[in-house]
């Protein structure tokens, strides 16, 4: 199961409309052997691509050296689908180098971008190529945000 | 030459869950050709068919060697290596 505060994932929710068309990616990152995704660090995707995404190299090192000074770890590794469901793609579970984080995907796909409702939003394990989904429980935050 | 080369997480198991390991040589070509002497495997995971792989990024000293001249890129005594896996997906 994945915590994730409201503020979080509206926050997450915000930048997957921002950018749609294209694909919206970034990490929240925690206190490393916590589980508890606390900062959230949106990142460029380098592709800027409606099916693809990347982590610029650059911002990909100054994140992980930063995260490394503050003792963290990537605990969620977002992306938002503009054109299909939240689940991952082929690529996306090809691609997965992350084995202790919880992959979250936002849909925006169907016209979900328009307006300010609700978007889905799902989390996923994804190890050796063996996907698992989660539950995803929004906990904490105001009134803003809510995505339930 | 010596170097400190950063693993990230999902390399570690080629480490026995060390973060940072030291290598030598003077190109980073060969400087995985002698981890890999120590950590078998380290090297095909960063390295295929005499290139990187498109998904891992491997710096020196903060400089990503996509612009440096890859695994040719010459190295000196100090010098930092980080492998980051890329974060990327469809």
């Amino acid at each position: 199961m994945l915590e994730l505060d409201r503020t979080i994932a509206a926050a997450i929710i915000d930048h997957a409309r921002r950018d749609h068309p294209d694909e919206a990616c970034g990490v929240v990152a925690g206190p490393a052997g916590s589980d508890r995704a606390v900062r959230h660090v949106p990142m460029l995707n380098a592709a800027l691509s409606p099916t693809f995404y990347e982590f610029d190299s650059t911002e990909l090192l100054a994140l992980y050296k930063e995260m490394d000074a503050r003792d963290e770890e990537p605990v969620v590794i977002y992306h938002s689908h503009t054109a299909t469901e939240a689940y991952p793609s082929r690529t996306d579970i090809a691609l997965a180098q992350e084995p202790g984080a919880h992959y979250l995907l936002v849909s925006t796909a169907d016209g979900a971008h328009e307006g300010d409702g609700a978007l889905p939003l799902r989390s996923y394990r994804i190890v050796d190529g063996q996907v698992s989904e989660e539950e995803v429980r929004l906990v904490g935050g105001g009134v803003s945000g809510d995505t339930e | 030459m010596a170097v400190e080369v950063k693993v990230p997480t999902i390399l570690r198991t080629y480490t026995g869950g060390d973060k940072a390991v030291s290598g030598a040589g003077g190109t980073l070509a060969e400087v995985f050709d002698d981890l890999d002497a120590r950590h078998p495997g380290l090297k095909g995971r960063v390295v295929e068919e005499g290139d990187l792989r498109r998904f891992v990024n491997v710096y020196v000293n903060d400089e990503d060697v996509r612009f440096t001249g890859g695994l040719d890129t010459a190295l000196t005594d100090g010098d930092t290596v980080v492998i980051l896996p890329a974060v990327a997906g469809g």
